[in-house]
């Protein structure tokens, strides 16, 4: 039977993400290495996972308010104007999501009309375009370069804005890149915002992950900007909690209230479960000063150094990421394209990684690694790496 | 302790043949830096001595262990000190502790057999002046020590991809 006409033309004539061929390729290869992994290596910390625990013994088995239990709301609340210096109401400000992904979906359906044109920096995290497609808008690719070390620069920004464009997605600090965006590049980018009458998606999931002394810097920090920002977080990264689900969106009560009809409708409530234990790993955070995350963080910024330093000493151009745990190397070097790279390094030397091009056409010339990975892989993975990049001059 | 040093720690507890220069990637510290620090830190013995942790079990060593409850008198002027002394210097034994509770010192000693190890107590231990108790249980099984799992296989459980 042929389904086509009962399919929806605008969504099936979206393609499937670029991951996802690497993904079939590396799921049926034995003793791969991944580095194309997308989430911490850590397990949610134990104390968190228990509060849960009890949460199900104790029989808490029933629906949450649709906009999350307050509880977790009133955490968000002071956990974000504590940490980032931006004050929302629990009562109408905030939505608890399945993971920032839900947020996202929910924030383009609730915006955009048809023709709309969102504003997407490219590279970035593969969902952005489709989710703007899905939504009726028209997505359009904001260059991010290298040199930059790829921060979103207002020149490329005003370069691409039309009449019909509504929304900037701002993904930082950012996958696949790792690139971080400081308060003086947020400023710039505010000032087209502000004089082109836009609104800003702000998805900083990885907030808590950046390096080297920097501290992330909320959009909706910036003045004038709190009004023209919805600010996007979840515990996926930060508290490495992936597989609970639980992620939120914070801003003007009139786009929270429009949001959480869709949310309302299509999803009910975020998992109670992931709700409580999202809930506890704040209050345990905001009580020990955020030391499990601390120390998450100070995990990760060792082998972010190793990877860099690796690859450096591979030959490969390699600026130094300051946010999230990925690092992305130019493999132009090589003569190879990303995904020749990458699908002969699998086949090779059993090492997955993700061509850059997954995440947008101008990730051409570089790939994803994830460090999110135990330093005895890692340096194996490298070892075999700097193999395969010899071996390819 | 400064920040390097921490870090090196870190590192190290959890492998110790990491060569210098990938600690020196890690820290952001040079080589000589790295180098002299480790230097410090095992002059100032916070670092005793670098050994693999084995699972014994996988070998074809006899051995037997137990974990010793002692009660013991403390001795004027050196409380448990030199007692726990007595103890450690036996070659049967691994690890001493002095203890709050309901005993002082706790014991962990290994053998070869069965026998050897209950010749500890009986002929070694116990006799001992100042020892006025033994409560001695076996190991039965190891899971889990200095924060290694024995016993589970690969406990990585995300996708190999993912965005």
């Amino acid at each position: 039977m042929n389904y086509d006409r009962f399919l929806n033309e605008r969504i099936a004539a979206v393609p499937p993400s670029g991951i996802r061929r690497f993904f079939d390729l590396a799921a049926n290869m034995k003793d791969t290495i991944s580095l194309g992994v997308g989430e911490p290596d850590f397990k949610t910390p134990y104390s968190i996972r228990s509060v849960a625990v009890d949460s199900i013994l104790d029989g808490e088995t029933q629906y949450t308010a649709n906009r999350g239990l307050l509880e977790l709301r009133q955490e968000i609340s002071i956990y974000l104007s504590g940490r980032y210096h931006i004050s929302y109401d629990p009562n109408t400000q905030i939505l608890v999501t399945i993971g920032a992904s839900e947020a996202i979906d929910l924030a383009l359906r609730a915006m955009l009309s048809p023709g709309d044109e969102v504003l997407v920096p490219e590279p970035s995290y593969v969902s952005y375009s489709p989710g703007v497609i899905f939504a009726g808008g028209t997505p359009i690719g904001v260059e991010t370069l290298e040199k930059d070390e790829f921060r979103l620069k207002a020149e490329n920004l005003e370069k691409v804005i039309t009449p019909r464009t509504k929304l900037l997605i701002l993904p930082y600090p950012n996958n696949p890149t790792g690139g971080i965006m400081e308060k003086s590049d947020l400023e710039a980018v505010a000032d087209v915002v502000r004089r082109h009458d836009l609104f800003v998606i702000s998805d900083e999931i990885y907030s808590e992950l950046m390096y080297d002394g920097r501290t992330h810097v909320s959009f909706a920090s910036i003045p004038d900007m709190y009004d023209r920002t919805l600010t996007i977080n979840g515990f996926s990264k930060s508290f490495a909690m992936t597989g609970w689900r639980v992620g939120y969106a914070c801003g003007a009560a009139e786009i929270i209230g429009i949001m959480n009809k869709i949310h309302q409708y299509s999803i009910m409530c975020a998992p109670r479960q992931g709700q409580v234990a999202a809930a506890a790993a704040l209050r345990s955070g905001r009580e020990n000063n955020y030391e499990e995350v601390s120390r998450m963080r100070d995990s990760y910024d060792r082998r972010r150094r190793l990877m860099v330093h690796a690859f450096r000493e591979m030959g490969l151009h390699c600026f130094e990421p300051f946010g999230a745990f990925y690092v992305f190397p130019s493999i132009r070097s090589t003569g190879l394209s990303s995904e020749e790279f990458c699908s002969r390094l699998l086949k090779e030397k059993s090492i997955a990684a993700v061509p850059g091009t997954a995440f947008g056409p101008c990730g051409e010339g570089n790939i994803r690694c994830c460090y999110a990975t135990a330093i005895d892989k890692l340096n194996i993975a490298l070892d075999r790496m700097a193999d395969f990049v010899a071996s390819c001059r | 302790m400064t920040k390097l040093e921490t870090s090196l720690l870190d590192l190290l507890k959890e492998d110790c043949r990491l060569p210098l220069e990938k600690l020196s990637a890690m820290t952001g510290a040079t080589m000589e830096e790295v180098a002299a620090t480790i230097d410090d830190l095992e002059k100032r013995r916070v670092i005793l001595r670098y050994a693999p942790m084995i699972n014994w079990d996988l070998t074809d060593r006899e051995r037997v262990e137990a974990i010793i409850e002692v009660r013991v008198t403390p001795q004027r002027d050196m409380g448990f000190d030199a007692i726990a002394r007595r103890i450690y210097c036996f070659d049967e034994v691994k690890s001493v502790f002095l203890m709050s509770g309901s005993y002082d010192l706790l014991v962990l000693v290994e053998a070869r057999t069965l026998k050897e190890l209950a010749g500890f107590v009986s002929g070694k231990l116990s006799p001992l002046e100042n020892v006025t108790g033994t409560s001695t249980s076996f190991v039965l099984k190891r899971y889990k020590e200095e924060g290694v799992i024995f016993d589970s296989g690969e406990s990585d459980h995300r996708l190999v991809i993912s965005p």
